[in-house]
């Protein structure tokens, strides 16, 4: 089926087929564990001269690090495991990046192929266990097959809506004889990702933008992911539509331009949230319509015309109808709009309406209420962090409380300098990512932003961290608790705290821990040692750096759109709704 | 009833394809009603038939989906007017020497066969729609029903195209190292 072209066949074991397999699709980092079935690769990936494998501490570590360092680069993240629980500990990462769209090659060790199904000794059906959380997956039983397999599960990660993809060997196709060729041709009929976009499409969704009274472009993680934040500002400079960017896409668009308004979603700014909901034309833009950004899907922006891009068209139409459906890549989307609408004009009259949404913008400005007995405010770590540390930095946040509140008060200026867990929520996200992020991108600084009960599921790759030379930086936002399940508790079951103090200021140690980890370990608990503490931090250069910032335990995620309710009950702080009549008869009356 | 949906699902013969499929149908809901995997014309193609009892606008996401399979490579809905759809149906049916002739009667009137005699039954063979072979199951009932067993709905188009013309396809990759596609711009 496969032609066989290429270089010349020469007889090697499967396991160095494999190596020269990942090779030559550009591999130059592998995060992995060794174990049995997985042994036979570990032997020539020893004298790999291109090929670093940095050896994790837990196989989700090595997943997750495969994930971060793919967000920060845009490259392929490869992870390696052995077959059953090496395999099965992968499960978790690859749902993630799954959800995510997080370009990604998982290589796991199995069983011998005659011992495949007799629950032999570290057996799991991997294959079947990730069928529906990879974009695809293969079990190779036949070493032949290993170069073209490899081949195409990097094709196949990598194009179209990116995805994790996993390729499942057996032991016995890695210790037999066979010849390496890398093919020059792919076979894979049932795989064409559309990228250009129907030019009747565009040409509907230009006059739409014209015709607009009170458009919004809603921006998802899709722009990050093909690169296309370059013409996305061409776009929104040349129209001046207001711009939201989700979770996925924060840094797609710079927060310092008065036309972006935010994040939007459950715990998005007022003004994006409105800019949703009261709009008569949402554009979106390699987003998905999560009902972490609708809310109640019946009530979201009750009044807007839907143009939906997507590479993925089982995006478009899933949860809200589209007017005009456009699939493709969000770069070749966004600069074919932008050629149109420089052809044709871009004069629509938005005025009022972005009017409108620049009083709710500075109105309901990000803010919170600093703690009355001087201990620290969580958002005030982010706020100075992001001034110090600065928008060239990358930002890798577990998830929960200080997953928000960094999406929130760190400003983002490029893509890819915000990495974290959107559609999965995994906690335990931030430690590993953060090393796979330094890892690929080794001259940057990164901080992971990570809770105390996050730090706590992962924080063992501090070792790996420590021992191969990947200086991350950690902040703890340590409220002692699993802080957004606390939020829950104090809003919708009576203040009842079951089972979500994590003592964390007492147990562990964090600095301490940290100096066990061959880490340098830092503590700060008043608002005035942030400055010094964080610039301690950014000087050590040579070893990670930990830092417990011990945050007052009742500070709470707002704005806030309660789970299932409408994006109209938005309240920016407890049982506080935000007038919009005021300013709002003013684009009604002329609109 | 109204509801129901007949997808020909062009898929790559290769192992794994079928739970790929049918675990996808569970993971987004949705129950298959009849399902039929066999062979094409193409060696390395197989082709499904999966009948599923859906509103049009959840049938559109579940196509979608499916087309995202890497292994799917072509899916077509046959609607009933446009096409031929068939379901085979093995039945054993009580039958001794007082009512045979009757039980013969009723599969000569349905063009049905008898594929194995014993003393006392038959074992029926039939072929037609889904209606078709409940009127005989209807007919039949009375002598008693032994055992029965029916395949998957099997269907194609009407008329002379393919759906399964020129669905090769290969994508040329270029150079080993820059399969890895550069997106960070």
């Amino acid at each position: 089926m496969t032609e066989h072209g290429g270089q010349g066949s020469q007889s090697v074991t499967g396991a160095q087929s494999l190596v020269t397999s990942l090779e030559a699709a550009g591999v130059t980092d592998i995060f992995g564990i060794p174990g049995g079935a997985i042994l036979p690769a570990y032997d020539p990936l020893m004298d790999s001269q291109r090929i670093r494998h940095i050896l994790v501490r837990h196989e989700q570590g090595a997943g997750h690090a495969a994930q971060g360092y793919a967000a920060a680069t845009g490259r392929v993240g490869v992870c390696m495991a052995t077959s059953g629980p090496g395999a099965t500990n992968l499960v978790t990462p690859l749902a993630d990046a799954h959800m995510d769209s997080v370009p990604m090659v998982a290589v796991t060790g199995q069983v011998g192929a005659s011992m495949i199904g007799t629950d032999a000794f570290q057996e799991a059906d991997i294959r079947g266990i990730t069928m529906p959380i990879t974009k695809h997956n293969f079990l190779v039983t036949d070493p032949a097959d290993i170069p073209r397999t490899i081949a195409e599960a990097f094709h196949i990660a990598s194009t179209g809506r990116p995805g994790p993809v996993l390729v499942d060997v057996a032991k016995s196709a890695l210790q037999a004889q066979t010849t390496y060729a890398w093919p020059s041709e792919l076979h894979l009929p049932g795989y064409r990702p559309v990228t250009t976009p129907h030019a009747k499409q565009i040409k509907e969704a230009v006059r739409l933008i014209r015709e607009a009274k009170r458009p919004v472009l809603y921006v998802g993680g899709g722009v990050i992911r093909s690169g296309a934040h370059r013409e996305l500002a061409q776009l929104a400079v040349l129209t001046g539509i207001p711009v939201v960017t989700t979770l996925m896409a924060r840094g797609a668009f710079p927060d310092s331009f008065a036309q972006h308004l935010g994040m939007p979603g459950m715990h998005g700014t007022v003004a994006a949230v409105a800019g949703l909901q009261k709009s008569d034309l949402i554009i979106s833009l390699g987003a998905r319509f999560d009902d972490r950004v609708t809310g109640n899907l019946d009530s979201f922006a009750p009044g807007a015309l839907i143009i939906h891009a997507d590479i993925d068209p089982a995006e478009i139409g899933k949860n809200r109808h589209a007017d005009v459906p456009i699939v493709g890549d969000a770069k070749e989307v966004i600069a074919q709009l932008v050629a149109l609408l420089q052809a044709e004009g871009a004069d629509g009259d938005y005025e009022a309406w972005i009017a409108f949404l620049a009083g709710l913008k500075q109105r309901y400005a990000l803010g919170y209420d600093a703690p009355t007995d001087g201990s620290l405010a969580p958002q005030y770590v982010l706020e100075r962090l992001s001034d110090i540390a600065g928008p060239d930095s990358i930002y890798v946040a577990g998830v929960g409380q200080h997953q928000m509140w960094a999406a929130q008060f760190v400003g983002y200026e490029k893509p890819n300098t915000w990495i974290n867990s959107g559609g999965l929520g995994t906690m335990g996200f931030s430690v590993p990512a953060a090393m796979g992020a330094k890892v690929g991108m080794p001259d940057t600084t990164v901080w992971a932003i990570d809770g105390d009960g996050c730090f706590q599921m992962t924080n063992q790759e501090l070792a790996t961290c420590a021992i191969n030379d990947i200086p991350i930086k950690v902040a703890i936002i340590n409220n002692e608790s699993l802080g957004m399940v606390r939020q829950w508790q104090t809003l919708f079951y009576n203040e009842r705290y079951s089972n979500t103090d994590l003592h964390s200021k007492r147990i562990p140690d964090f600095v301490k821990l940290a100096d066990a980890y061959g880490c340098v370990g830092l503590a700060c608990e008043s608002p005035a040692d942030v400055d010094a503490t964080i610039e301690k931090a950014m000087a050590i250069d040579d070893q990670p750096v930990v830092v417990d910032f011990r945050v007052h335990r009742d500070a709470m995620v707002w704005p806030m759109v309660a789970a299932g309710t409408s994006n109209d009950e938005i309240k920016y702080a407890r049982d506080m709704a935000p007038q919009y009549d005021d300013v709002q008869d003013d684009w009604e009356v002329r609109a | 009833m109204t509801n129901k949906h007949t997808l020909s699902v062009l898929v790559e013969n290769k192992p794994g394809v079928l739970a790929r499929i049918a675990s996808l149908f569970s993971r987004r809901g949705f129950n298959i009603d009849s399902l039929a995997v066999g062979p094409t014309e193409h060696p390395e193609i197989s082709r499904m038939t999966i009948v599923v009892n859906v509103d049009e606008s959840p049938l559109e996401q579940v196509t979608k989906q499916l087309n995202k399979l890497v292994e799917v490579i072509k899916i077509v809905e046959l609607d009933g007017p446009g096409s031929v759809n068939r379901e085979l149906l093995l039945v054993k049916v009580r039958a001794d020497a007082a009512s045979r002739g009757a039980v013969l009667d009723a599969v000569q009137l349905f063009r049905a066969k008898v594929v194995d005699v014993a003393p006392d039954a038959v074992t029926v063979q039939a072929v037609g729609n889904a209606d078709k072979l409940a009127d005989l199951l209807r007919v039949l009932e009375p002598f008693g029903i032994r055992e029965l067993v029916q395949s998957g709905m099997v269907a194609i188009g009407r008329g002379s195209r393919s759906i399964s013309e020129r669905p090769q396809r290969t994508v040329t990759i270029p150079a080993p190292s820059s399969a890895i596609a550069s997106t960070a711009g």
